[in-house]
């Protein structure tokens, strides 16, 4: 049975142990962005030996792109991006302590070990809701690679910040589950849903 | 000779971006306001559920719909009795964007494909204007969505494997797909022509009005085959499991060569957006 389990950033080991695929998060706390050209960023300041931004030890990341926000607003929409663009970078940032990741859709076998290896969660959010989850960020703030607008990192203050464990520490897999319990081959179409 | 000015496309296709940003169409509301009734997956039911008071919270609060604004496809119907007057038509329409996406606080999504450099307007947009017949110009501005584009598809088949071949195609696409492109989708499929032109049929096919019937019986047919087995899948919105992944798929054919059977998927996420402008 899913459960709600609150989120509040720093994560130790402890507090992603408990989560299981299909648990509903609430997230609340300073969260930190970074999407595709974010990564590279990060993950090439490491390879030159230089420090990175921020301390990812203990975090959780959300991959988005927000658009601008409104004179007066905080942030304009920001709803995930898909996940899997992240994947080769991924298992270098859970080295780094990075204990959750909220994004969208399908992450590779081998970012699904590095959870299992390093401690930590993936989390889906609700892709194309990004009015609605901008309601949840209270304070936005630029604070690496400006240059590069959209995709520049972001430290985020939010408050109950939606989503759902999608991956947990133990290699399981919603997505695989989900689709599983509601697949129809020609032979079952007619007849009712088995497990619901 | 009837005379458009430049400036009234530009004018034109800078609220059209605009509106298409923030008022999701009424057919694809309905159809998500009809999934959350319908939908016999729990979180599903939660997922439309959010669809929908997102899209009164973008609606009121003019929030965009997504965060990703989109690439702006227009696609363009020139009357043959219309002659353009005040300066360049393409550049006219690449103005309406910039100022749309910079006076409409939307994202700015373009980059060099290589250095991966934002081109900091979301120009340049990709336009399809046809000639027709008349003395009216058509815009239709359809900002698309980047995770949905990137699980798109374009399959040459060989023709032996007919019919049968293109469902098979289309729904091992969406399968593949999966989470990914923003599910409940809408799945745009283009057959025949040419190898560009069927994913330029798979992208008009998007256009048509949601849950609206396709006027060609056999074509009807096709769809409903195809919605029936794409949704047979079991994704569900967003992945988690449902009977909803497609809220429709839409197809357009047209005749290929004899050595050819192109059939190209373009998938559309649940933000469906596109605005038109008659002048």
């Amino acid at each position: 049975m899913s459960k709600t389990v609150k989120l509040n950033p720093p994560l130790i080991d402890k507090d992603v142990e408990v989560l299981e695929i299909g648990d509903r998060v609430l997230v609340s706390g300073v969260i930190y962005t970074a999407r595709d050209a974010a990564h590279k960023r990060l993950v090439d300041l490491l390879a030159a030996g230089q420090e990175l931004p921020v301390d990812f030890k203990g975090q959780i990341l959300y991959y988005v792109g927000p658009s601008p926000a409104r004179p007066g607003r905080v942030i304009g929409a920001a709803g995930p991006t898909t996940s899997y663009r992240m994947d080769s970078y991924t298992p270098t940032m859970l080295q780094l302590g990075l204990k959750a990741m909220i994004g969208k859709g399908k992450r590779s076998p081998e970012v699904i070990a590095a959870l299992q290896q390093y401690k930590a969660v993936y989390l889906g959010a609700t892709g194309g809701a990004g009015a609605l989850i901008s309601q949840c960020i209270k304070k936005a703030q630029v604070v690496a690679f400006p240059e590069l607008g959209p995709e520049a990192v972001h430290r985020l203050e939010v408050e109950n910040l939606p989503a759902i464990v999608i991956n947990d520490c133990q290699g399981r897999d919603l997505y695989e589950l989900g689709v599983k319990q509601y697949r129809r081959t020609t032979d079952t179409r007619m007849e009712p849903t088995v497990c619901r | 000779m009837r005379q458009i000015e430049t400036a009234a496309i530009t004018k034109a296709v800078k609220e059209a971006a605009i509106a298409a940003n923030y008022d999701l169409g009424e057919d694809i509301l309905a159809a998500l306001k009809r999934g959350e009734q319908e939908e016999e997956s729990p979180s599903g039911r939660e997922i439309f559920r959010q669809l929908v008071e997102n899209a009164g919270i973008a609606c009121n609060e003019r929030v965009p719909l997504c965060q990703d604004c989109g690439l702006a496809v227009i696609f363009v119907e020139l009357g043959q009795e219309v002659q353009i007057v005040g300066g360049d038509f393409e550049q006219a329409i690449q103005e309406g964007v910039r100022q749309g996406y910079g006076e409409g606080f939307l994202r700015k999504s373009l980059c060099h494909p290589l250095t991966r450099a934002n081109t900091g307007d979301n120009t340049p947009a990709v336009i399809h204007t046809e000639i027709v017949p008349g003395d009216r110009l058509k815009i239709t501005v359809v900002p698309k969505g980047g995770g949905s584009e990137n699980m798109s598809r374009v399959h040459m088949l060989k023709p032996a494997e007919g019919r049968a071949g293109v469902i098979e195609k289309v729904v091992a696409t969406v399968k593949e797909a999966g989470p990914n492109p923003c599910p409940p989708i809408i799945v745009g499929v283009g057959i025949g022509g040419t190898f560009e032109r069927a994913a330029l049929l798979a992208k008009k096919a998007l256009l048509r009005e949601l849950g609206s019937p396709n006027p060609d019986p056999e074509l009807a047919a096709l769809e409903q085959e195809m919605f029936q087995q794409v949704n047979d899948l079991g994704i569900g919105p967003q992945g988690l499991g449902g009977r909803i992944t497609a809220m429709a798929v839409h197809v357009l054919m047209q005749p290929s060569h004899i050595a050819s059977l192109p059939v190209a998927v373009n998938i559309q996420c649940h933000s469906s957006r596109h605005k038109e402008a008659v002048l």
